[in-house]
């Protein structure tokens, strides 16, 4: 039997490689491959986003603007939601079989096993009715989030709205921290200030047992982040004066209204006509509303304090004067006949023989032949090359007012607005194919110019700061014991000496006092205002009203851009309107009865149909 | 000089202390694995089958001391009465008993406490067998012989299989391993390792093609070495229709004699998405539960997978999933080795027996812990389908503990008394 004994390590061997064999394989799934730890992860971890409140905004008086409401969303683990009553469910949460399976299919097909919104944005009734029944709905869960609510409908261009994050975006590096279904700011503030007010993600990890039900947190909560909500924005608006200045802009009048503070630059106002309700941009109906408004052909969408663009019409001549005294060409006891030789003047007035009454009466002669000696200085005898000279410098003058430029507002879409120079009127009528009769119109405003409403605002402040500006801008602080941003500090000074502003100032309140805006006098209330209108001639139809103003004159509080579309000239809305808002910003009222008289008019828009 | 002889000198303590440490180890693992965080239980909770457990740890250790207390010979001589009264107990429980969970196999004592004389069924065969082994001429085999021993080898299986114990019947191929180390030929372990060979083959081709490629590399293969082979081309000839009959009915088999769920315990094997919520649930969770525990493991009483009922039959036919999960590889190591150190020690406690009876016992229980580890810790990760039985001294049941207790010590005792026996082999 001794032949037999050899055996024994036959079965030795037999032992040791099976052994062997478990340990290589055990290595293998236990060590190499990853696999089967996210496996794990996902069968027992649940991850759980805490949305973190998304910051506050307020007004400059500290009213609240823009809110966050409670909704609540009913989310799917697909997985986990396969043995329920369809039927009964359906019935529980209002909606038809085939849209069940519609939308179960596309929350498969975004993740088996991750939960996923199902129906979004139920209504508290809704919520009630669901939350109670859900116990026995396995998979199904509600998860509450915040949306942005209005105790106001005013601003909404401003204040913009959030949306969900697109497919698009998700793909973009910018956008890296956002996931699926989240929110982020679309227009407006929400847009601009996205990374103050979004806050900062929390994130719960509980663990789920085979079943989905909760057993608690992971690691007693170690790997949790809290959430870290968003900062408060306070901005530089005053709602009161918003809600007039849009009751003014009401009943279908297109057109903008900027107010200026312009000793720091806040916007006090930021009208854009036709405006809507802020709230029409949350909640369920987001999507309906935003194609509405899409489709409106007033395009109440589009932000015209920023976007739209006008040739600044008569108000340009303020800036005219300022850049002909710079440089030396006019005093302001320069007078110039009203000889109508190749523009017409839309005023009859008296002989402007000084800048005063050229200003006072918007005398379009005056103010092209004060261009003409600005732009042809005869320092080349070529008379093409003197005019290319004159422009170029006159355009780097201009510029300095923050026109043909951004003025870095703290809201997306602003435009640039243009103003000629050299090479481009080179690039229309070649080079030594233009001279001075070419460009005649822009003395007075018109021709190849445009501003935005925002522009001849900030051009306001800057007349009344007597030679700089603030760039304009609309948050005053962020965060809790926030500063203005530092870019907003920042005195920007024009390339005109502040001591020809005086002359120009004087004249503007001659406008006011006897001349084109006598509409805009706050005599009553022993107010001086400062003002220019305007009329941006529009050749699809009347007339826009524009109207640039300040007040008081000394130490200004206020400095205001109105335009409204279609309405004729300065004098007729836009300078009733401005007044209205300086004396209702100043005095928080609008008194006597004939001001009132005044106010429902323009509310009620009766100068359409008055004529000039 | 029987008075002199001191037992305790003679007793085996490395085997005792490899049998005490998986016993604890397999207890705490129970612990982990009905562990609820919610609702913490003290390990020696009586509700829980930790508890349970330890009361079946401490009766254990009775059974062990009266192990120890009877005559050594009584073994030998009372194999056969051991093994009718088994094979009366397992009828009985087949006719009488009923049905838990589908299967006729367990006799209720109480509520919570059940025995399954299965379990028993495999020690009392191994004394019969060994018994049988001691009692013929092991040089002068003839088929007679070699049938009554098949006989009581395979009786005790087939009333198993009519309880519907499939898994627990299948553990008596490992008696295999002991008739072999007596004399059995090698050819039938070959066999059978080729039988396993081609039927995971079968899996894993389609049989016509199998067979087609075994039929191209046979006449390849003759028809290279024609000149060298040609004496022996019936036995060749017969081998090839021995690999093709196996794969037909290897096929057949699958597909027709067994159950479904039998079918998909197989088929599972080789692909995990074949009854995804059945059977390849269980393999899959399993091995998701052991995969995640990496190198060190997730620590005692971490595993999520445990914990939070992913892995069905944690404390009983998985429990090795919580070893994988909580101790990582570094776990697993350690109990692969104490298996292999356990198997090691047995076969040297059986190569110094004087007796037939008392080697081939040995070797029967080597073969059947083996084979025990060997299904158990293969499901778990997938390498052998799922058969619902036992990882010996760590699943929590008192049958198997109890049983694999006997099982052990009856050779520890045969072990003590060894330098009395004179030997007959």
């Amino acid at each position: 039997m001794k032949y037999l004994e050899g055996r024994k390590y036959v079965i030795q061997a037999i032992f040791i490689a099976i052994g062997a064999v478990y340990l290589i394989k055990l290595f293998y799934i236990q060590v190499l491959d990853d696999s089967y730890k996210t496996a794990a992860e996902s069968n027992a971890m649940r991850r759980v986003v805490q949305y973190p409140f998304r910051g506050l905004v307020y007004d400059r008086n500290g009213k609240l603007l823009v809110e966050n409401t409670p909704v609540y969303d009913l989310m799917v683990v697909p997985k986990e939601a396969k043995a329920i009553d369809t039927l009964k469910f359906c019935q529980l949460v209002g909606i038809s079989l085939p849209e069940y399976r519609e939308k179960i299919t596309a929350a498969k097909k975004y993740s088996y096993v991750k939960p996923s919104p199902f129906l979004q944005r139920l209504t508290n009734e809704e919520f009630a009715s669901i939350q109670d029944n859900l116990v026995d709905f396995p998979g199904f869960y509600i998860n509450a989030r915040t949306v942005r609510g209005y105790q106001h409908s005013s601003l909404a261009h401003a204040l913009g709205y959030i949306g969900e994050i697109s497919p698009r975006q998700l793909e973009d590096t910018t956008y890296h921290g956002y996931r699926q279904g989240d929110y982020l700011g679309i227009s407006g503030l929400e847009r601009q200030y996205e990374q103050f007010l979004m806050g900062k993600r929390g994130v719960k990890y509980t663990m789920v047992n085979v079943r989905g039900i909760e057993k608690g947190s992971f690691k007693n909560g170690e790997y949790d982040t809290l959430s870290v909500a968003g900062q408060n924005l306070v901005t530089t608006i005053d709602l009161e004066l918003q809600r007039y200045a849009e009751l003014l802009m009401s009943g279908g009048k297109v057109g903008s209204i900027v107010a200026i503070e312009p000793k720091t630059g806040e916007i006090l106002s930021l009208v854009s006509a036709p405006y809507f309700d802020p709230s029409l941009l949350t909640g369920k109906e987001l999507g309906n509303n935003y194609m509405k408004l899409l489709r409106d052909p007033t395009k109440p969408l589009f932000n015209r304090p920023l976007m739209a663009t006008y040739p600044p019409g008569s108000i340009f001549k303020l800036a005219q004067a300022l850049i002909a005294m710079q440089e030396g060409v006019l005093t302001p006891e320069t007078g110039y006949p009203c000889n109508w030789s190749l523009v017409k003047c839309s005023h009859r007035h008296p002989y402007p023989g000084n800048l005063n009454i050229a200003i006072e009466n918007s005398c379009n002669p005056y103010f092209y032949q004060v261009f003409r000696s600005v732009v042809a200085r005869g320092r080349s005898r070529n008379v093409y090359e003197d005019v290319r000279l004159g422009l170029d410098e006159w355009n780097k003058h201009i510029k300095s007012f923050g026109f043909a430029s951004s003025l870095d507002i703290d809201l997306p879409g602003e435009k640039k607005g243009m103003m000629p120079n050299a090479r481009f009127y080179d690039r229309i009528y070649k080079r030594d194919g233009w001279k001075f009769p070419t460009i005649y119109s822009v003395s007075i405003g018109q021709g190849e110019t445009g501003v935005t409403p925002l522009q001849m605002a900030n051009f306001a402040a800057t007349i009344a700061n007597r030679g700089y500006y603030y760039k304009p801008h609309i948050v005053r602080s962020v965060g809790e014991n926030g500063k203005p941003l530092p870019e907003y500090s920042v005195k920007n000074y024009t390339s005109v000496n502040p001591r020809y502003f005086p002359p120009v100032i004087d004249g503007m309140q001659l406008v006011v006092e006897k001349g084109t805006g006598r509409n805009a006098s706050l005599k009553h209330i022993g107010v001086v205002v400062c003002g220019k209108t305007g009329t941006v001639q529009n050749p699809h139809g009347k007339d826009h009203s524009v109207f640039i103003a300040f007040a008081p004159k000394e130490d200004p509080k206020i400095a205001i851009a109105v335009y409204v579309e279609n309405a004729g000239g300065g004098a007729i809305a836009a300078a009733p309107m401005a007044s209205l808002m300086i004396e209702k910003y100043l005095t928080d009222t609008v008194k006597t009865k004939y001001r009132k008289r005044w106010e429902f008019d323009m509310i009620n828009g009766s100068f359409y149909k008055w004529t000039d | 000089m029987r008075t002199t002889y001191k037992i305790a000198n003679n007793i085996d303590w490395v085997t005792i202390g490899l049998y005490a440490l998986m016993v604890t180890l397999g207890w705490m693992n129970i612990y982990a694995a009905v562990y609820n965080p919610e609702n913490v239980t003290s390990i020696f909770d009586f509700t829980l089958n930790s508890g349970k457990q330890l009361a079946w740890i401490g009766t254990s250790v009775i059974i062990i001391i009266m192990l120890f207390a009877i005559d050594y010979k009584a073994y030998d001589s009372l194999a056969y009465g051991i093994y009718w009264f088994v094979i009366l107990i397992l009828l009985g429980t087949l006719l009488l008993a009923s049905p838990i969970k589908g299967s006729r196999s367990w006799l209720v004592i109480t509520e919570s406490v059940r025995l399954q004389p299965a379990e028993f069924a495999k020690f009392a065969t191994a004394l019969a067998v060994s018994r049988f082994m001691s009692s013929i001429n092991l040089r002068q085999q003839n088929w007679k012989d070699q049938a009554k021993l098949a006989g009581l080898a395979l009786l005790p299986p087939m009333i198993i299989i009519l309880q519907n114990e499939t898994g627990s019947a299948l553990v008596f191929a490992a008696f295999t391993l002991a008739f072999f180390r007596e004399g059995m030929s090698p050819l039938i372990l070959i066999i059978g390792a080729v039988a396993v060979f081609v039927f995971v083959l079968t899996l894993l081709i389609p049989q016509w093609y199998l067979a087609g490629i075994v039929t191209v590399l046979m006449g390849a293969y003759l028809w290279l070495n024609f000149h060298r082979i040609k004496r022996y081309l019936p036995t060749y000839i017969s081998i090839w229709a021995a690999v093709l009959v196996m794969v037909f009915s290897v096929t057949y088999f699958i597909d027709n004699v067994l159950q479904e769920h039998q079918q998909n315990r197989i088929k599972v094997l080789v692909d995990p998405e074949v009854d995804p919520l059945g059977v390849g649930w269980n393999v899959t969770q399993s091995k998701i539960a052991i995969g995640s525990g990496g190198f060190f493991g997730k620590g005692f009483l971490e595993g999520t997978q445990t914990k939070f009922d992913f892995v069905p039959e944690q404390s009983t036919d998985f429990i090795f999933c919580t070893v994988g999960e909580e101790h990582g590889w570094l776990g697993s190591l350690i109990i692969v080795a104490l298996f292999m150190a356990l198997l090691i020690r047995i076969i040297y406690v059986a190569e110094r027996q004087r007796s037939v009876f008392g080697r081939t016992y040995g070797y029967c229980v080597a073969s059947i812990i083996f084979f025990h580890f060997l299904v158990n810790v293969g499901m778990t990760i997938g390498l052998a389908p799922v058969v619902g039985i036992p990882l010996p001294f760590f699943s929590y049941g008192g049958s198997s503990l109890w049983s694999f207790t006997i099982l052990l010590f009856i050779l520890l005792a045969i072990d003590a008394h060894r330098k009395l026996d004179l030997g007959r082999g």
